[in-house]
C-alpha cells in the first residue's frame, strides 16, 4: 500500500523508527479499511491523535489506558444489535481490532483483555510491545525482559536491571482457548500480514502479540528498528508462532531458525543493556539470559536441525 | 397496567420499554435483579436484538457501554457503591465523549467498613463526573425517571448521560404498586436513538478521544458545561411531554408546605416520603415547616430553588452522605447559590441515615429544634450529625 493510501497516515508524532507505528500500518494492511480501531492510551495513540489532526483513516476510538478490551467489546456488541435490528444491512461486519501497548495488556488491561477472550467476542487485540511503559518515559511493565534497565529498573551499582522475567501474554491468551493466537514481528511482514488475515477469518477472539522495538526506549539507532526485530527473532528471544485452538496446548512455530545466534549480539546493540557489557563485563547475567532463551527454544522446538 | 413490582425491576422495565442495543452490567447488591432482568428478557426472546454483556468488572461495563454507544447503540448499566466507585474514571470519559449512556444506581453505602445498605455518598462523589443525576423517591419515580433519562441524556442539544439513583432497600427492594405504560406508549415518546455526532463507522472514518492539548481542552469542557446548561430546558420539556403522556407530574424541585414555612427541609430521595408525614403532624401543632425535594442534582436547579427557600428563617439540608472535613455536599451547593441573594435564610446541614441507618420522626424533631435555636440567634457547630452513639466512637 503507498504512502498517500496507507491507512495509518505518515506526520503523525511518533519518534522516527518506532516500531508500534510499523506493526500498525502492516496490521492494517493486512485488514484493510472496513475496520474500526480502539486505542488503549500510550505512545500509539498520543502520537496519532494530537487534536485537531489524526493520523487515522479508519475509524478509531481512545478511552483509557486498562480497557481496549471492554471497548471493543461494546463496539462489537453494539453491531451485532444494529444489524439484528436492522438498522444496518445484515452484512456491514467491519473488523473490529484493539491495540494496546504491553502496558496496557499485561498490567492493567490484563483483566479486561481475559473478559474479552472468555466471552468470545469477535475481535482481535493486538499488542505491540515495546517492552516498557514509553509514553511515561520508560517504565518497567511485567513485559520488560530481565537485564534491561528502564527507570524503575534501572541498573544500579546492587541490581542490573530487571530482575524478573517477561509474562508469557501470548499463552496467557492461548490458555482462554480462543480460535486463534499468534505471535508476529515487524521484521517478517509477510508472516505478520499472513497472522492478521487468519486473525480476522476466524469467528470469535483473537489475540496477536508483535514485538515491536522501540528506539528511544530500547536506545539504539533510529535506522535500527528492523534490525534489532529481526535479531530478536534469530536469537530465538523471541519466538514467532501461532496457536489455534485445535490444540491451544501446542504453539506452532511459524518462523524455525537454523543456526540461532547468541543473545549477545541482540543484547549489545540496545543501550537498555549497556549496563551488562560496559564497565564491566556482566557474563553471569548475560548467560543467564542465553540459558533462559535455550529452555525457551527447545521447549517450543525453535531450532532447525 | 399496574404492577406490584420491586425498585430494580421497576428499573429493568423502563430499561426494557427503551428497547436498549447493549446492555453490559455487573453484579452488586442491591442493584443485582437489574442485570439479571435483562439477562432473563434476553434469555426469553422479550428483546429480540439487544447484547446482554456479563462483563467481568463494572470498569468494563461502563467501558463497553461507551464502545457500543460510540458505535451508534442506545446503551445503559445499572450498579451500585463499589461498582459505582470503580467506574469513576469511566464516569467521565461517558461524558467527555458526550456519550448519552444511562445508569440505574443502586444508593449504597461505600466502603470501609463494607456496607450494602442506603446512603448517597456514591451517586454524590460521582456529582462532578458531568452525568445528569435523578433521584426517584419511589418505585414508580424509578421508572418514570429511567425512562426520561433516555430521552433526555439523547436529546441533540444535551448528549450527555444520565444517572437515575434509587434508594437501597428502601426502594430497590420494597414492592409497591408501579403504573407500566405500554411499549406502544413508550415508543410514541421516546424515539430510536440517531447519533450524528459520534460514529464508529468504516463509511465515514471519525478519531474519537483524540488527545486534547490546551489549546483544545478547555473548549471541549466549555462545551460539556453548555450541555448541562441545555439539560436544564431541556429536562423541563420532557417533564411537561411525559405528563401529557402519561399522566404523572415531575418537576427538578418538589415544595411541599412552604408558603408560609420558617423552616424548610431539604431531602433527596425516598426520605422525602417520611419528611412530608413529619411535617403534616408537626403542622398539626402549629409547626411552620415545609420540605423541598431535589429530583435533578445535576445540573444543579438553582433557578428553581432560590425563589422556594430564599423567604424560609432556616434551610436545613438532610445528607445522607458526607464530604469529611467539611459537611454536606447539598449544603455546600445550596450555599453557594444563596451567598448573592440579599434576602436569605439561615443554612444547616444534618448527616443522617448513613449506612442504612433508619431516618426517624425523633430524628426529623432533633433537626427542628436546632433549626429553631438557630432561629433564636444561638450558633451551632455544623454540620450536626443526628442520631449518633458517643459511647460507640
Ligand atoms: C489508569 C491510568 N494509569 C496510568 C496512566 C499513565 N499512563 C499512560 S500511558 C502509560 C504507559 C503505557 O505503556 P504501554 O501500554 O506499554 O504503551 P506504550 O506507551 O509503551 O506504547 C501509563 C502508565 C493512565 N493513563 N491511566
Ligand atoms: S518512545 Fe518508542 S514507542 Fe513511543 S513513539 Fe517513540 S519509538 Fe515509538
Ligand atoms: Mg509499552
Amino acid at each position: 500500500m503507498s504512502e498517500a493510501t496507507s491507512l495509518l497516515a505518515s506526520g503523525h508524532r511518533a519518534c522516527a523508527g518506532c516500531g508500534a507505528a510499523i506493526a500498525v500500518r502492516q496490521v492494517l494492511e493486512a485488514a484493510g479499511p472496513n475496520t474500526i480501531c480502539v486505542n488503549a492510551t500510550g505512545c500509539l495513540e498520543v502520537t496519532t491523535t494530537p487534536y485537531p489532526q489524526t493520523a487515522w483513516r479508519v475509524p478509531w476510538i481512545h478511552v483509557a489506558f486498562e480497557n481496549a478490551a471492554a471497548v471493543a467489546s461494546g463496539i462489537e456488541a453494539a453491531y451485532k444489535a444494529l444489524r439484528a435490528k436492522g438498522t444496518i444491512p445484515k452484512d456491514k461486519k467491519p473488523n473490529v481490532i484493539a491495540f494496546a501497548g504491553d502496558g496496557g495488556t499485561f498490567d492493567i488491561g490484563l483483566q479486561a483483555l481475559s473478559g474479552m477472550l472468555e466471552r468470545g467476542h469477535d475481535v482481535l487485540y493486538v499488542c505491540y510491545d515495546n517492552e516498557a511503559y514509553m509514553n511515561t518515559g520508560i517504565q518497567r511493565s511485567s513485559s520488560t525482559p530481565f537485564g534491561a534497565a528502564t527507570t524503575t529498573s534501572p541498573a544500579g551499582k546492587v541490581i542490573p536491571g530487571e530482575m524478573r522475567k517477561k509474562k508469557p501474554i501470548a499463552l496467557i491468551a492461548a490458555a482462554h482457548d480462543i480460535p486463534y493466537v499468534a505471535t508476529a514481528s515487524i521484521a517478517f511482514p509477510a508472516d505478520l500480514k499472513r497472522k492478521v488475515k487468519k486473525a480476522l477469518e476466524v469467528e470469535g477472539p483473537s489475540f496477536l502479540h508483535i514485538l515491536a522495538p522501540c528506539p528511544t526506549g530500547w536506545r539504539f539507532g533510529t535506522e535500527k528498528t528492523v534490525e534489532v526485530a529481526r535479531l530478536a527473532v534469530e536469537t530465538g528471544v523471541f519466538v514467532l508462532y501461532e496457536i489455534t485452538n485445535e490444540d491451544p496446548l501446542k504453539p506452532i512455530v511459524t518462523k524455525k531458525i537454523k543456526d540461532r545466534k547468541p543473545v549477545e549480539e541482540y543484547l549489545k546493540l540496545q543501550g537498555r543493556f549497556r549496563h551488562l557489557f560496559k564497565p564491566v563485563k556482566r557474563q553471569d547475567i548475560i548467560d543467564k539470559i542465553q540459558e533462559e532463551v535455550d529452555r525457551k527454544c527447545k521447549l517450543f522446538g525453535v531450532d532447525e536441525d | 397496567m399496574m404492577r406490584i413490582v420491586k425498585g430494580n425491576e421497576a428499573a429493568a422495565i423502563a430499561a426494557k420499554l427503551a428497547k436498549p442495543d447493549v446492555v453490559a452490567a455487573y453484579p452488586i447488591t442491591p442493584s443485582t435483579d437489574f442485570p439479571e432482568k435483562i439477562a432473563e428478557y434476553v434469555a426469553n426472546g422479550e428483546l429480540p436484538h439487544t447484547q446482554f454483556i456479563p462483563v467481568e468488572s463494572e470498569h468494563s461495563a461502563m467501558s463497553a457501554c461507551i464502545g457500543a454507544s460510540a458505535a451508534g447503540a442506545r446503551a445503559c448499566t445499572a450498579t451500585s457503591s463499589q461498582g459505582l466507585e470503580l467506574m469513576h474514571e469511566m464516569l467521565f470519559i461517558a461524558s467527555g465523549m458526550r456519550l448519552p449512556i444511562v445508569l440505574y444506581n443502586a444508593n449504597r453505602a461505600l466502603s470501609a467498613p463494607i456496607n450494602i445498605w442506603c446512603d448517597h455518598q456514591d451517586s454524590i462523589s460521582a456529582r462532578d463526573t458531568g452525568w445528569i443525576q435523578f433521584y426517584g423517591e419511589n418505585n414508580q419515580e424509578a421508572l418514570d425517571l429511567m425512562l426520561m433519562s433516555f430521552r433526555i441524556a439523547e436529546d441533540p442539544r444535551v448528549l450527555l448521560p444520565a444517572m437515575t439513583c434509587i434508594d437501597a432497600f428502601i426502594c430497590t427492594h420494597t414492592f409497591e404498586p408501579v403504573d407500566i405504560p405500554s411499549q406502544e406508549e413508550v415508543d410514541a415518546f421516546l424515539p430510536p436513538y440517531k447519533p450524528t455526532h459520534v460514529k464508529l463507522d468504516p463509511d465515514e472514518p471519525m478519531t474519537l478521544g483524540p488527545f486534547g492539548v490546551p489549546e483544545y481542552y478547555q473548549e471541549m469542557r466549555y462545551a460539556q458545561h453548555l450541555a448541562m446548561k441545555n439539560a436544564e430546558k431541556v429536562i423541563d420539556e420532557v417533564f411537561v411531554d411525559f405528563e401529557r403522556r402519561f399522566g404523572r407530574k415531575y418537576s427538578k424541585v418538589s415544595p411541599y408546605m412552604i408558603e408560609d414555612a420558617e423552616i424548610i427541609l431539604i431531602t433527596l430521595g425516598s426520605v422525602s416520603g417520611t419528611t412530608k408525614e413529619f411535617i403534616d403532624k408537626m403542622r398539626k401543632g402549629g409547626k411552620k415547616i415545609g420540605m423541598v425535594k431535589l429530583t435533578v442534582l445535576r445540573p444543579f436547579p438553582s433557578k428553581e430553588l432560590i425563589p422556594l427557600i430564599k423567604n424560609a428563617r432556616v434551610v436545613a439540608t438532610l445528607e445522607r452522605n458526607i464530604s469529611l472535613g467539611y459537611g454536606g455536599a447539598i449544603y455546600a451547593d445550596l450555599a453557594g447559590i444563596l451567598i448573592n441573594e440579599e434576602k436569605r435564610p439561615l443554612l444547616i446541614d444534618f448527616i443522617l441515615g448513613l449506612g442504612g441507618r433508619d431516618i426517624t420522626f425523633n430524628d426529623l424533631e432533633e433537626i427542628v429544634k436546632a433549626c429553631e435555636k438557630l432561629i433564636e440567634g444561638e450558633r451551632i457547630e455544623r454540620p450536626v450529625w443526628i442520631g449518633v452513639k458517643k459511647e460507640l466512637v
